[in-house]
């Protein structure tokens, strides 16, 4: 079968589509998943195939929606729930964190929740900051639930796959910036297991490490880099719960440096939490402390410049990687 | 029609809507019976049944209370005054309907089957007591305030895509109203039709908050009327009436698939937990009217005259109830304590390797951390490209 080139919102949709018709338990539900082919257009065609039954418009509340997708997948179905963006789960934190992650366990394994909440993460593009909210930081502190941040097409449909099949609560972060973004994907089925990074680009100076959206920041990074003479190994972590340690350990074990590239705020984040277990593994292999980028520590900016002057961006994670190589 | 012949205009004085609020009381706190409501709503078997359920949890609540006092049990909420609603509701519904409560239905959770020592568990600080098994259809007890509400409406409108004849019943109280779960649990329900029936037990505390600054309305159950939802008050210390609200309820929701609000009006007789002192907020008169409503005097009354019952009965019930009790409080003492390797078994479906370190090194001080607990080759998988 071929590969063809679709856009990241279109393997969202075919990861979505594949596994409902696979799976009946399978849902989708959130504001105007269905009649309007969904805000960002992802479910487009969804509801005139599965039908009002499977593909749900609720009414505009995060917290009901979040918590009777938990009752729903208590009784065994396997909701999809669309939050649009990341932003507005805050109003549903008591059903997606102190219910979801934490129902097996208060039930004495009687109850999982096998739920996909899903929707965009991080900097949309001048939304301001109430919609701009980056929230790998936040909840992935939580144990109980995992957490995909799909950086390209390929990897969002096969780790979506491997979401709706889950068995716990998955937290999966999308970005509106990378919804148009066009990548190969074959038309075969495949799977992207939980805690496989991907090297994306070989390299022998200094190890990059990141997900999402900043993925790309990094490659460009090393782009520009590679022409200064400096290799670099971009490890795309596709999913920071499970964290795929070992991928980034064997890296630093070559180059020696590590460089993460993280679109949250630094305090307590997953770069953080990456750091510090990569100083525990290669304590004798650095040659350089830990060095991460993340965003500024405010609000995200309105103002265009500013926005992208706030991100983990290339230019910044360039300084960083010259530091750490001594190339300064 | 503007303006015709017949005179000017008048803009016609219409009502968009109107309702009231049908309250239900059968068994009164005086004894009287409304026949007509009443009459072979429960079999006085049944009655004696319902009335030994009451006796059976009045009784647990006095000795968890004495079990907190003196240091055997942690913080524990009394149902004491709230019997009659739960147990009604599940004495009502089919065992594959489901119970999803808070923390005062030990009534209705012990006539679904639940045993005692599972609620003593809980409330002694051991999670085993909420592994409440999956064919009794109850969910475990919510302690937040509200959220129940929304699991409710999930599970009901599982129920209802498996075309499951079965309904939800959630429980919460006169403060849960005030949340925003309460409200989105509502209107969904309402509007995407899933069949829950919303039990409010109005006891007139939130802790040491007074119902009128949770809800200015007269009722909450009109609460439900914003919802298109329909709406009764009840006698919640009347067994009868409660009864006779969850049939009605059932059958409207069983067979429209809609939501159904009852409101049970009744009382919190002790303090909202053993960690709260009610006397500092309410006055004793207030309860000493309500201990004169308690609803298991009125039952056993009404058994009485109609010779079902008598006091040596009752003193066999109260010693039977004591040897039971002891039992499950010593069922509920007597359980090993959990493997401190335990917390780890339900984080999730399968254990990754990380918390398996965790749960392997946890006598260290690094909890799996230390770069040397780690097995060779283990918890470093390869990395692929695609």
């Amino acid at each position: 079968m071929s590969v063809r080139m679709i856009e990241y919102r279109e393997a969202l949709r075919e990861a979505m589509s594949e596994e409902m018709r696979r799976d009946k338990r399978v849902m989708l539900l959130g504001e105007e998943v269905a009649q309007y082919n969904g805000a960002y257009k992802v479910s487009r065609g969804m509801l005139d195939e599965f039908g009002a039954r499977r593909v749900i418009d609720t009414p505009i509340s995060e917290s009901g929606f979040a918590g009777m997708a938990i009752g729903a997948a208590m009784l065994g179905l396997r909701p999809i729930v669309e939050f649009m963006s990341w932003s507005f789960s805050l109003v549903a934190a008591d059903p997606i964190l102190n219910n979801a992650p934490k129902m097996l366990y208060m039930s004495g394994g009687q109850f999982g929740c096998p739920i996909v909440f899903r929707g965009n993460d991080g900097a949309g593009g001048q939304l301001g900051s109430t919609h701009s909210w980056c929230v790998e930081g936040l909840f992935s502190n939580v144990p109980g639930l995992k957490m995909a941040i799909p950086s390209n097409p390929y990897d969002a449909k096969g780790l979506l796959k491997t979401a709706i099949r889950d068995d716990d609560p998955v937290f999966f972060l999308e970005s509106e910036r990378m919804l148009a973004a066009k990548g190969e994907v074959p038309e075969a089925e495949y799977l992207i297991p939980f805690g496989q990074a991907r090297v994306c680009r070989v390299g022998t100076d200094c190890t990059i490490a990141s997900w999402g959206r900043p993925v790309h920041f990094a490659v460009d990074a090393a782009e520009q880099l590679a022409k200064e003479g400096i290799s670099c190994e971009v490890i795309d972590m596709r999913t920071v719960r499970p964290l795929d340690i070992g991928s980034v350990v064997r890296s630093v074990k070559k180059t020696g440096c590590l460089v993460v590239a993280d679109q949250s705020w630094s305090f307590g984040s997953p770069g953080s939490e990456l750091a510090a277990q990569v100083h525990q593994h290669c304590f004798d292999d650095l040659d350089h402390y830990v060095v991460r980028v993340h965003s500024a520590d405010v609000p995200t900016p309105y103002a265009q410049n500013l926005e992208a002057e706030y991100l983990p961006n290339a230019r910044r994670i360039c300084e960083a990687v010259r530091v750490v190589t001594y190339n300064t | 029609m503007f303006g015709s012949a017949i005179g000017p205009l008048i803009m016609p004085i219409t009502t968009a809507f109107k309702t009231e609020i049908e309250r239900i009381s059968i068994l009164d706190e005086h004894g009287n019976f409304d026949e007509s409501l009443g009459k072979d709503l429960i079999p006085n078997a049944d009655l004696v049944r319902l009335y030994e359920a009451m006796s059976a949890c009045r009784f647990l609540d006095e000795v968890a209370f004495k079990l907190q006092r003196s240091g055997r049990m942690g913080t524990y909420p009394q149902n004491m005054g709230q019997e009659a609603p739960s147990l009604g509701a599940a004495y009502v519904l089919t065992k594959n309907d489901w119970l999803v409560t808070c923390y005062r239905e030990n009534c209705g959770l012990f006539w679904r089957g639940v045993p005692m020592e599972s609620i003593l568990m809980h409330w002694m600080g051991d999670e085993r007591g909420n592994a409440i098994p999956r064919e009794l259809h109850c969910t475990p007890i919510a302690i937040p305030i509200g959220t129940q509400m929304l699991h409710a409406t999930g599970l009901a409108w599982a129920s209802k895509y498996r075309s499951e004849p079965h309904i939800a019943c959630t429980f919460f109280g006169d403060g849960a109203t005030s949340e925003g779960d309460f409200h989105e649990a509502c209107n969904f329900a309402a509007n995407l039709e899933i069949p829950v029936i919303f039990f409010c037990q109005n006891n007139f505390w939130a802790i040491s908050v007074p119902g009128k600054i949770q809800c200015s309305a007269p009722t909450l159950a009109q609460r439900g009327i914003a919802y298109g939802m329909p709406c009764i008050q009840i006698d919640g210390n009347d067994i009868f009436a409660v009864v006779y609200a969850v049939k009605k309820a059932a059958a409207y929701t069983r067979a429209t698939s809609k939501p159904y609000f009852i409101e049970a009006v009744t009382y919190r007789l002790a303090d909202h937990t053993t960690a709260d002192d009610a006397r500092r907020y309410r006055d004793q008169a207030e309860v000493d009217i309500w201990k004169q409503r308690d609803p298991l005097i009125r039952t056993r009354d009404l058994m009485k005259k109609r010779k079902l019952w008598n006091d040596s009965k009752e003193s066999d019930l109260q010693e039977r109830l004591g040897k039971e009790i002891a039992a499950a409080v010593a069922r509920a003492e007597g359980i090993a304590a959990p493997d401190r390797t335990d917390f780890f078994n339900y984080m999730y479906s399968e254990l990754p390797s990380d918390l398996i370190r965790q749960r392997e090194t946890m006598h260290t001080h690094s909890l799996g951390q230390d770069p040397s607990q780690l097995p060779a080759g283990a918890a470093m998988p390869t990395a692929t490209a695609h």
